[in-house]
């Protein structure tokens, strides 16, 4: 696990209407209502749909968190289109102690192999998952699952209240598709 | 009692309209404001605010529509943000000069062209001479608290004049962080009914923005300096107010770190506690460097800023907008006239940066700090230096 006591920044990339800025808000809602300081923001600008975004959260156990600016050495990056992985260095300034978490059909290794990560990595499903559980390839819930276990940076619980919150009569099957994620997702180095 | 929150600073500044039971909002949606606007339109439909919600065609329609409205003593809040503001711009004027408590939220946003969504200062300084009470806030928390503040201090019988509130576009309206919001009852207590004495009524006739001529002009427009610089005292009794009740308290001018300090960086808006951290960092390698962030904007705060950095050799500005062909940074002008008559002053030294959205980093902060520095000691041949530029 990342250091729990230090500022965990966390960079999101989607493309948009992935909801990459909505998995930010529920992560930081979650962090939040465990007692802990904690922020979330998009990469600011106009959105399209389709277009590579990003989205920043930053998780902070005993101190309020003043930094305001982009993150650009995140301890954890988080993809959650799989096409992003070849045209975009997703793992630009990831610190050496930091982890990769990525929606994938393919191995670690063979990433590795592909795109010269040498930190921890997270791998998982999250499309077909998300397919097999909402029925549609959104996976932003899913990849708050993979996140977290791949950090403990909240509890999965806490997503509980935030999920009901955005989501409505879709939560239960938002929370479904986060819980299978969080099995399934298999950490690596 | 609250409780702390994850939310949007935008909702949370509609929730605390809400809270405040505006009357009436008459807005036009901008990027980065657009959030404000649209929760309060939402809360209004769902019938959660018993309000107007005006749907304008424009900003220059948005204020005339407050103009109205608060003429008639309704509690009348608006937003805007970059191009917008400049749309309304004659009509700011005629608020400020009617007193007419309107509140209107701000999120700060770069001017055109080249076309920028993105947050920086040019749309407040802009609007600088407007006659409008204006303040920044540094994080969500300040938006929320000053929101309310804004209601009472502008509606207060001894100022009714239009306050707006900057919080700066997308690094402040667009982050989820965490905020106590008030119960309905504390709100209740602490912001009375809105008893605007002048109100338009069929049976009391009066004229608003009449016609002045020459031999009536200056009297009203110097009725107007000694009215918004007299706010300031209402301004400091509602933040003591609101700090005792509340807990948290507000100043004109804010320090960190500047008790005694041989430097000083000068900032306001949402950087400011990026900077702390440049200046938590540099005093660990042992540089006698604090911050000093200006709050109040108008009225402006000589008093306090005078304190601020009376004991400081160096003062070195950040500001977020240019004038363009003038001194650089609009704030620094400023700082440096409440200064001038002051013996001993600091060296004051001014920077142009983050514009456009552009962010300036803890290393940012530093850098500044240090050139500032140099530049104090060694002079320089310009007015300002442009933060980071590539020429």
């Amino acid at each position: 696990m990342i250091g729990m006591d230090a500022l965990i920044e966390i960079r999101w990339h989607g493309r948009g209407g992935q909801g990459a800025v909505t998995s930010a808000e529920l992560l930081a809602q979650a962090a939040i209502s465990e007692g802990k300081y904690a922020h979330a923001f998009p990469s600011f600008g106009p959105e399209r749909r389709g277009a590579p975004v990003l989205a920043f959260v930053r998780v902070s156990k005993n101190e309020p968190i003043r930094i305001r600016a982009e993150i650009t050495q995140p301890d954890v990056v988080v993809v959650l289109d799989p096409g992003l992985l070849s045209i975009i260095k997703v793992t630009a300034g990831l610190k050496p102690g930091g982890i990769a978490v990525f929606n994938t059909r393919k191995s670690a290794g063979q990433l590795r192999q592909e795109l010269g990560i040498s930190t921890a990595l997270a791998t998982v499903d999250a499309t077909r998952i998300a397919r097999e559980v909402l029925g549609v390839p959104i996976t932003n819930t899913t990849m708050v699952g993979a996140l977290i276990r791949a950090t403990g940076v909240v509890d999965l619980e806490s997503l509980t209240a935030p999920i009901t919150r955005r989501f409505g009569r879709l939560a239960e099957r938002n929370i479904n598709a986060m819980k299978r994620a969080y099995e399934e997702t298999v950490i690596e180095g | 009692m609250a409780i702390k929150v994850g939310m949007e600073v935008s909702v949370a500044m509609g929730e605390m309209v809400k809270l405040a039971s505006a009357d009436v909002i008459a807005a036009y949606p901008i990027t980065p404001q657009t959030h404000i606007v649209e929760h309060l339109a939402e809360l209004v439909a769902d019938g959660e605010l018993d309000a107007e919600f005006i749907a304008v065609e424009s900003e220059h329609s948005a204020m005339s529509a407050c103009l109205g409205s608060a003429a008639v003593g309704a509690r009348t809040f608006t937003a805007s943000a970059g191009q917008g503001l400049e749309l309304m711009h004659e009509v700011l004027y005629v608020a400020s000069a009617m007193r007419l408590p309107i509140v209107m939220a701000v999120a700060n946003r770069a001017l055109s062209a080249p076309l920028s969504v993105w947050g920086d200062h040019s749309d407040v300084m802009a609007v600088r001479d407007t006659g409008w009470i204006q303040m920044f806030t540094e994080n969500g928390q300040e938006v929320v608290d000053n929101t309310l503040c804004a209601f009472r201090i502008a509606e207060h019988p001894r100022v009714l004049l239009p306050l707006m509130v900057h919080l700066d576009g997308f690094h402040l309206s667009h982050m989820i962080e965490p905020l106590l919001l008030p119960e309905q009852s504390e709100v209740d207590r602490f912001l009375p009914p809105n008893s605007y004495p002048l109100s338009l009524d069929p049976a009391r006739p009066v004229t608003m923005g009449d016609f002045a001529p020459p031999v009536i002009y200056t009297e009203t427009k110097w009725a107007q300096e000694v009215n918004l610089r007299a706010s300031k005292e209402v301004i400091l009794d509602c933040w003591k107010e609101f700090g005792d009740a509340f807990g948290r308290y507000y100043s004109p001018v804010e320090s960190y770190h500047s008790e005694g300090a041989r430097v000083l960086l000068l900032t306001m808006g949402s950087f400011s506690e990026t900077a702390m951290l440049a200046v938590d960092s540099l005093r660990s390698q042992g540089v006698d460097v604090g911050l000093v962030r200006l709050r109040l904007w108008r009225p402006f705060p000589f008093d306090e800023l005078r304190q601020a950095v009376k004991e400081a050799e160096v003062l070195i500005v950040l500001d977020r907008a240019l004038s363009v062909g003038g001194p650089g940074g609009p704030v620094c002008s400023e700082v440096k006239a409440a200064l001038y008559q002051v013996e001993p002053r600091p060296k004051v030294v001014s920077f142009v940066g983050g514009l456009g959205g552009r962010d300036i980093t803890v290393s940012g902060f530093e850098e500044i700090i240090k050139r500032g520095m140099d530049i104090a000691e060694k002079g320089s041949a310009s007015e300002f230096e442009m933060f980071g530029v590539r020429e």
